[in-house]
């Protein structure tokens, strides 16, 4: 059939031009910080803040868009950085849990997973983080159910989460007293 | 692990899409929310040579009550319907848009491309067959409109040709006196649905004018349950024709044991769904407000 024949043709034209892939130059902004980078397609925007930008407080957990550990704000939405390519992020602005600090003073969210024993290893900690800031930035006086569904996309090993969600009500709190 | 090396194409919009994946053929994929095709690309479970990124054309997210009718754009994320007062008009797809995976993978997950993948264990083609339902096709050639039951081929296939794009999902208003409920358990957030159930009823008082009822994750595409609807239509909604329906419910199912559950276990699962759903559909057509979506540990 020359249908099939044409197709051929045209995936064997595709491949030889796969042996060099073009890479994408991108802008975007991260922690308000505007980067201009060049970016291979299948790099995962994790991968390019953590190898490319070296803010390595985004971490890599399970890989594979379960456990949340690698969640950042895109445009102030939290998203699983690991589940998301890098050229994908073009224009953007990216919040990454250094970005959370400001002049040196810690962010209201950092400051209660402290006071609050939060966290254990940490591992997690960014995570819950940048999920907690979109719930408070959306909703001041999160219900007990507010929160649960907030941080259902991020897995914690070591606290049972208790202590995580005393930290989200105690930053619910502290953010609506200032 | 990162996926293979891909080409990538930004479409300026949805024709010009249409046309890249027209030139690209077979090894071209398109790239919508990402939340199935990014992780199963790390597994390298598909290798597509290129993907043409719809992310960036305008206009596609939106949700705009037309006459009787809501159309949701193809691009048009989870959480967006989840937030939206027009789509609230029809509970039904808030209970699904509110509880789909987690707050980061509503965020980036649209329903076209929901529908286009069509995976079996998928929510959205389960909760819009028990109400009127079009897809729009955009192809090279054209825009064609598809009835989602039409729509839905078998498990991961569509109607849709290699260069098409959903474009638009068109739902008609139910009547009034209509309630509507999807309910399904899944044993964490971020995981596919165990089981799922969508019922749609249309009532006159306490009697039932017309069911919808249809199952999902137990069969390669939704299970639409003509057995379980006859229990309920014509009928007043006693616990009788609701045992009925979840009879027939747990009937027509078609689990496969997994790391889910067992068959047996699935069929049982889903006769209980199916139990509330329609209680709280009911309940909804009388005028109750009340909450239901995915159920997890």
């Amino acid at each position: 059939m020359p249908e099939t024949v044409l197709k051929a043709k045209r995936l064997k034209k595709k491949s030889a031009a796969d042996g060099a892939i073009e890479k994408w130059p991108i802008t975007v902004s991260v922690n308000g910080k505007s980067c201009s980078l060049a970016v291979e397609p299948r790099m995962l925007l994790v991968e390019m803040l953590r190898e490319a930008l070296d803010l390595t407080g985004t971490h890599v957990g399970c890989d594979t868009t379960y456990c949340g550990a690698c969640t950042v704000l895109l445009n102030g939405a939290a998203v699983k950085s690991c589940t998301m390519f890098a050229v994908q992020a073009d224009g953007a602005e990216i919040t990454t849990v250094e970005g959370l600090e400001k002049d040196g003073a810690l962010h209201p969210i950092q400051k209660a997973f402290g006071d609050s024993y939060g966290l254990q290893c940490g591992y997690c900690t960014p995570g819950f983080m940048l999920s907690s800031v979109q719930l408070l930035s959306e909703n001041q006086e999160p219900s007990e159910k507010d929160i649960r569904k907030a941080i259902a996309g991020n897995t914690c090993r070591c606290t049972g989460y208790q202590n995580i969600f005393k930290a989200i009500q105690a930053a619910a709190r502290g953010m609506k007293g200032a | 692990m990162y996926p293979r090396p891909f080409q990538y194409h930004r479409a300026g919009s949805l024709k010009e899409a249409t046309k890249i994946m027209s030139q690209l053929g077979e090894g071209a994929k398109l790239l919508a929310g990402g939340q199935s095709l990014i992780p199963l690309m790390k597994l390298r479970f598909a290798n597509p040579q290129h993907l043409v990124d719809l992310n960036f054309v305008p206009r596609t997210s939106y949700i705009k009550k037309k006459g009787e009718a809501l159309h949701f754009g193809a691009l048009t994320r989870h959480a967006e319907i989840e937030k939206s007062a027009a789509a609230a008009k029809i509970p039904i797809i808030h209970d699904c848009a509110a509880g789909i995976a987690d707050v980061q993978v509503r965020n980036r997950g649209t329903i076209g491309g929901s529908l286009a993948e069509a995976d079996p264990s998928g929510d959205w083609a389960t909760v819009l067959l028990s109400l009127s339902t079009e897809v729009r096709c955009l192809g090279p050639a054209g825009e064609r409109t598809v009835q989602l039951p039409d729509f839905i081929k078998d498990a991961y296939t569509t109607a849709l040709s290699h260069d098409e794009l959903v474009s638009e999902v068109i739902v008609k208003l139910p009547a009034k006196g209509s309630g509507g409920a999807y309910v399904a358990f899944k044993r964490a957030a971020p995981v596919y649905p165990t089981a799922s159930a969508a019922v749609q009823l249309a009532m006159d008082g306490d009697v039932c004018k017309e069911a919808a009822i249809l199952l999902g994750c137990v069969g390669l595409m939704p299970v639409r349950v003509r057995e379980a609807e006859a229990a309920l239509q014509g009928k007043e909604i006693d616990e009788k024709a609701m045992e009925a329906a979840m009879e027939a419910a747990r009937a027509a199912a078609d689990p496969q044991p997994d790391m889910r559950g067992s068959a047996d276990y699935k069929r049982t699962l889903v006769g209980g769904l199916v139990k509330r759903a329609i209680d709280v559909a009911r309940r909804r057509a009388r005028g109750e407000k009340v909450e239901v979506s995915h159920i997890y540990a």
